[in-house]
């Protein structure tokens, strides 16, 4: 849909609409969203990497920035590039804006005799994150579901997701990582979002396409100087899209979920122990991971305090029981791992528990890549049974 | 303080074998805390804070130091059934610390060049870590141990709980105070993913790779590490020593470093006497 008015509209942009801004025009918006109380959060360089911090200005983006990646290896090469989202995603997923890597549930604080239960009150600035990709819209959505949707939701990723703003941008550079296409994610936006930014630059210059995706997108829109969006502008964007979509090499097998649910016997999980560290980046820098340990601590007050923190089917500790650990060997906790992600999720919240991010395969030290991983899998399956072949 | 003060609390010793002091000295870097704890506990024995020594037995023995002499062997005995609890803290009392070094040597190697009449010398030919003479309680690991660390032990033991304390990896840390993690950024040669956690990553969170100073995690693969670092270049040589530093003895740690043992290793530990000053 065109906007037909001008910028000194009254009427307000309404879910639908599409526009067109200057990168003045998204500054203004960061400013807007400011000036609204959100906390903007996006994507910023530091440290070698695209990770997410503060947002004042489109100048903390990673303006001319583009990273490499592939199995076990990440790169940010800055060129000459007027464009902000020349890359795929970071190390860090916005998976610790809600669900923090360490939390205290509650303190018991000692008087005397008596113990008095203190729970910590939640109250933070609505947040804005700002640039997120596709995939990461839909690791929300994957996140709600266990966090927020069942009987008993977490009360501090409710507060904190409560009144979030959602500027998504779209996906216009996947790196070799990337499979969000076959796992119906991205690299376009569909639902989820305020609003919606494709970035472009062609003859027609650098701009982003921007699309409504909320009433409140569209107030906050209506606030900023624009201009309408042409064809020439949605056919560009539609461009970016397929041209997204044909460079993402790496996919997802369509059926993995059956595949894995009777590959529990596979001999395939020893042999990826081998070379599996057990070291949990991967399950760290997933956006929908939600494993966490709950412990007690004193301190010297005589208080108690319970603590939760982030942690990872590939601890040890994670399975332990009376007397040990039930998943003792490497291979029974990547088969967790991965089960889990691609098949019981399914049972557990009626969804996968992948978006296609890849970041488990950028950011594991030895590059297990679980797409490659998936792919034997499903070729096993679909060999005879060795007993069958022996009859 | 009265005497009757004294013996309501539980009473706390540090010992020290062979090592550098830095580790107890974590009771002392206790600032905020110490004033609170040493109304918690009564500190019997601590050298490096008082010359006053209350005799046991001890309510909770910290070990600092590994085993290198015969009079150590006995003494550590000793210590040990004066202790209703022993920890050992730091790399050289848990894996037999940097002068662990010695058990890849020959007998009387480093002491032939470094003094001038080793004769008068009455040493072990191995340093070996307090668990392997006595039963011990609890290993604090880390060199040196993390003062958070160590402040979480007494308080389990005053409480009668658990130490929240885990073997997993240092990995773990970084991603949690979103430190980008070096390996995959090509930044070093980081021994993270097969070092225990507990430091708080402090070496990566300043663009340092871990020297794995907390020795290997509870699950330590330390093989595929070590093939990683090869495809990135690593030689033989500089594999074998990335394991053979502070914790040279833990079993994954000698064990990988033994695997990429060459003759070039054995030359360059051969060669690298220390130059005696006149």
């Amino acid at each position: 849909m065109v906007e037909t008015t001008d910028n000194s509209a009254v009427l307000a942009l309404r879910p639908g609409d599409v526009v067109v801004l200057s990168r003045d025009g998204l500054d203004a918006l960061i400013s807007a969203l400011r000036e609204a109380d959100y906390d903007v959060t996006g994507p910023t360089v530091r440290n070698a990497a695209i990770v997410l911090g503060p947002v004042s200005s489109t100048s903390d983006l990673p303006v001319g920035y583009r990273d490499e990646q592939s199995a076990g290896r990440y790169r940010v090469v800055k060129e000459d590039d007027e464009r902000c989202f020349q890359w795929a995603v970071g190390p860090g997923s916005w998976k610790g804006e809600f669900f923090p890597s360490k939390q205290e549930q509650w303190r018991a604080v000692r008087s005397g005799e008596t113990y008095t239960f203190v729970e910590p009150r939640f109250e933070s600035p609505s947040l804005a994150i700002f640039g997120a990709r596709p995939c990461e819209v839909a690791a929300i959505g994957v996140l709600d579901k266990v966090l927020s949707q069942g009987t008993y939701g977490d009360a501090r990723y409710v507060s904190r997701r409560r009144d979030l703003f959602v500027v998504v941008a779209e996906c216009g550079a996947p790196a070799s990582t990337c499979f969000c296409t076959s796992m119906g994610t991205g690299p376009g936006a569909s639902d989820g979002f305020d609003l919606s930014l494709s970035e472009i630059s062609d003859a027609g210059g650098h701009r982003f396409v921007v699309r409504v995706g909320s009433e409140r997108g569209g107030a906050i829109l209506s606030t900023v100087a624009r201009e309408r969006a042409s064809s020439e502008d949605l056919v560009a964007r539609e461009r970016l899209l397929e041209d997204a979509e044909t460079t993402m090499s790496r996919r997802m097998p369509s059926g993995i979920a059956a595949v894995l649910a009777h590959s529990q016997e596979s001999p395939r999980w020893s042999e990826i122990a081998e070379r599996c560290l057990s070291c949990a980046n991967c399950t760290l820098v997933c956006p929908t991971c939600f494993c966490s340990d709950v412990h007690d601590v004193t301190d010297l007050s005589g208080a108690v305090i319970r603590e939760r923190t982030w942690s990872s089917c590939f601890d040890l500790e994670h399975s332990y029981l009376h007397g040990g650990s039930v998943r003792a060997s490497g291979g029974s906790r990547y088969r967790q791992w991965m089960t889990h992600k691609l098949s019981t999720w399914w049972d557990q919240f009626d969804a996968s528990g992948c978006v296609g991010c890849g970041r488990c395969i950028a950011w594991c030290p030895v590059g297990i890549d679980i797409t490659e991983e998936a792919a034997l899998f499903e070729q096993d399956a679909q060999l005879p049974e060795p007993e069958a072949s022996a009859r | 303080m009265s005497v009757a003060a004294t013996h309501t609390r539980p009473t706390l010793a540090v010992w020290k074998f062979a090592s550098c002091d830095g580790c107890q000295l974590s009771l002392l870097d206790c600032e905020e805390e110490l004033l609170a704890l040493a109304e918690a506990v009564h500190i019997a024995h601590f050298t490096e804070m008082t010359r006053t020594s209350v005799s046991g037995p001890y309510d909770v023995s910290l070990v600092e130091g590994s085993i290198t002499t015969p009079e150590d062997a006995e003494r550590i005995k000793e210590i040990r059934a004066n202790s209703r609890r022993l920890v050992a803290i730091g790399a050289c009392a848990t894996a037999g610390g940097i002068q662990g070094l010695r058990n890849f040597a020959a007998s009387g190697d480093y002491a032939g060049t470094v003094y001038a009449h080793p004769q008068y010398l009455s040493t072990l030919d191995t340093s070996t870590p307090i668990s392997e003479h006595v039963t011990v309680d609890f290993e604090l690991h880390g060199c040196p141990i993390d003062k958070g660390q160590l402040l979480e032990v007494l308080l389990a033991s005053l409480a009668g709980r658990r130490p929240v304390i885990t073997g997993h990896s240092l990995c773990q840390e970084c991603k949690s105070r979103d430190t980008v993690c070096l390996l995959v950024t090509g930044e070093g040669a980081c021994l993270g993913p097969v070092t225990r956690a507990g430091c708080g990553a402090l070496c990566p969170s300043v663009g340092r790779a871990c020297f794995g100073c907390f020795g290997p995690s509870d699950t330590a693969n330390t093989a595929s590490l070590a093939a990683r670092l090869a495809n990135d270049g690593a030689t033989e040589l500089q594999i074998s020593r990335l394991f053979r530093t502070f914790n040279a003895n833990a079993p994954a740690f000698l064990a990988e470093s033994r695997a990429h043992e060459s003759t070039e290793v054995a030359v360059h530990f051969s060669a690298s006497r220390i130059v005696r000053r006149p």
